[in-house]
């Protein structure tokens, strides 16, 4: 699975209240309201512009904080394609890879990486390609266990096709 | 063969074998709860999205209507509605507003014992670990998933072991031992990981200090907290538990990722400075900030004890009138013994507004909402800009004494000068 978009850089720390604020998230819960807040304190121009397939390059420990699952499901909503980082808080990366929102751990693309660049992200083979900049990244795939849920969209999708939850393959 | 911590203990007994860290495992779960932030999505993906609409046991699975509550906007009363039919139609529990704060209400009710691997859709759910159980926050598929299947996967953690000693002061609460470990590891020094509290401080602690610690270590990114089951968790769970209390404690020859050793015997009261909860000061590098809210509640500190000791600042005091204070019980029995031991009055005389039972302005949903460029002394759990109002407000993170003693001085202030 590749994904090809524009990069939008953001920096340490993005959290769930960066992403969707409580202000916005506790008067709807209505995901096709609220995407036009995503990212609105860091980038208020993000949800108008960001295009489908785009990739956000960001630094470490994004996604900290609340488990709102909105979080994921409105970058994804929104037409983020992929997420690179230095490294996720561990809600947030469950989450992504539930819904089906790669989440890729890649500590040296932030530094080599600039907003506007066009980018390759090779899941299976764990390779980033900047292109604009001719670079190139290397990652560790996933276990196996977390790729077949990635590559079928999410636990939900993959549910939906094989009638059975990853974990179960094999038991029913 | 190396023995178990806390974390591998458990969740070997949930799945059923010996694990070890790094391993992935499908655990069965004992609790699955979700709250008004998140429920109506795990409800969504059962219907819409999964299209099984069924639970996987309905003694083990609880909702609660705590983070918006009673509802402030239509949006959140549809929520709620929602909430309210779905437990109906499959006889789950639910703890309706005016109950109080998930993470306070599950415990009291006897919902959380020792050894259980509870699952919630929720950051905070972590504070469980008080009790010995291995409690982690999920987001609403998984929450869904465990509600129809009553399994999860997971991937075994490494657990980080913390030994906080020394000579606690009166004026030291959790919520400073907590802080000031949190600023020492930083917001994922414990990414990931099992966190295995242990020490003379931790044994000394209440039970309500020790739901304070275990609930902020998903600030530094852990995935659970534990604390060794003693006399202490046993003689308050025993009221609410039927039947045998597991001791669940840690094998002495257990592995750890690593161990750590604090002394507090000089700590100062700790504030966490925006824009992080890693961003942690002593008191007297940033008194005297100018403030316009404190808040004192939330499921890190709206007990008994957090009341106790902000009243016994506020009596026979008033809140500067600079500054407005909103005290709120994070339950309604919490509610019910300061109104019976005479805190509330304490704080009503204070000049505190007290608000009914819920997550309050903490998280940004109503009763305290920071307008532009306002700044808060509060008692929760997270600084993040906007987290309680406008993107422009800031929080800083305190005790309950450090709350109160800002608000009687009408800016941040040490605590230790009322002691």
């Amino acid at each position: 699975m590749v994904i090809r978009g524009r990069v939008w850089k953001f920096g340490d720390n993005v959290n769930t209240d960066n992403i969707i604020p409580g202000r916005y998230k506790f008067k709807t819960q209505n995901l096709n309201e609220l995407v036009q807040y995503v990212l609105i304190d860091l980038n208020p121009e993000f949800a108008k512009k960001v295009e489908k397939g785009d990739i956000i390059v960001a630094g470490k420990n994004f996604g900290y904080g609340s488990s709102r699952e909105h979080a994921p499901r409105l970058l994804k909503l929104a037409g983020v394609g992929a997420i690179v980082a230095k490294s996720f808080a561990r809600i947030f990366f469950r989450n992504a890879i539930n819904i089906g929102l790669p989440v890729i751990i890649a500590p040296e693309v932030y530094d080599g990486t600039d907003e506007g660049d066009v980018m390759e992200v090779d899941l299976e083979k764990g390779i980033i390609r900047n292109l604009s900049k001719n670079l190139s990244f290397k990652f560790k795939p996933y276990p196996k266990e977390i790729m077949k849920i990635v590559l079928e969209g999410g636990v939900i999708e993959y549910y939906k096709k094989h009638g059975v939850f990853p974990w179960e393959e094999g038991t029913k | 063969m190396s023995g178990q911590t806390m974390a591998e203990k458990i969740l070997s007994h949930a799945a059923g074998k010996n694990v070890s860290p790094g391993e992935f495992i499908v655990a069965n779960v004992d609790l699955v709860f979700a709250h008004d932030g998140t429920a109506l999505l795990a409800i969504d993906v059962m219907k819409e999205e999964l299209k099984i609409e069924k639970i996987f046991d309905k003694n083990k699975v609880v909702f609660i209507i705590d983070h918006a509550a009673p509802s402030p906007a239509v949006g959140m009363s549809i929520v709620h509605k929602t909430m309210r039919a779905f437990a109906r139609k499959h006889g789950i529990r639910i703890y309706d507003v005016g109950n109080g704060i998930c993470h306070q209400i599950l415990p009291e009710n006897g919902h959380i014992e020792p050894g259980m691997l509870v699952v919630g859709a929720d950051s905070h759910t972590v504070t469980h670990g008080a009790f010995g159980a291995f409690a982690t926050g999920v987001g609403s598929t998984d929450a869904a998933i465990a509600m129809v299947t009553g399994k999860i996967w997971l991937r075994v953690p490494e657990t980080l072991k913390i030994v906080v000693e020394g000579e606690k002061k009166p004026w030291i609460m959790g919520k400073d031992v907590i802080l000031h470990i949190i600023g020492s590891l930083g917001s994922d020094g414990a990414n990931y990981m099992a966190v295995e509290f242990h020490g003379k401080v931790v044994k000394e602690l209440s039970i309500d200090s020790r739901m304070t610690l275990t609930n902020m270590v998903v600030e530094m990114g852990a995935k659970a907290g534990l604390i060794p089951v003693d006399e202490k968790t046993i003689e308050w769970l025993k009221p609410r538990i039927r039947g045998e209390l597991k001791k669940v404690v840690p094998d002495d020859n257990a592995e750890y990722h690593e161990t750590i050793h604090y002394d507090i015997s000089n700590l100062e009261p700790q504030v966490a400075v925006p824009p992080n909860v890693d961003n942690v000061k002593s008191i007297s590098e940033v008194e005297g900030l100018e403030i316009d809210q404190v808040f004192i509640g939330s499921c890190t500190n709206g007990r008994f004890e957090d009341f106790y000791v902000a009243a016994k600042i506020l009596k026979g005091r008033k809140v500067a009138s600079n500054v407005r204070c909103i005290a709120i019980p994070a339950s309604k029995r919490v509610y019910g013994e300061i109104l019976k031991s005479g805190i509330a009055n304490v704080l009503l005389q204070a000049g505190c507004v007290i608000g009914p039972p819920t997550c309050g302005p903490c998280v940004g949903a109503h009763m305290g909402i920071l307008g532009p460029g306002e700044v808060a002394v509060s008692t929760s759990n997270r600084n993040f800009p906007g987290r309680m109002g406008d993107k422009s407000s800031k929080v800083y993170l305190v005790s309950p004494a450090t709350a109160a003693a800002s608000a009687v001085k009408g800016k941040l202030s040490d605590p230790r000068d009322f002691f």
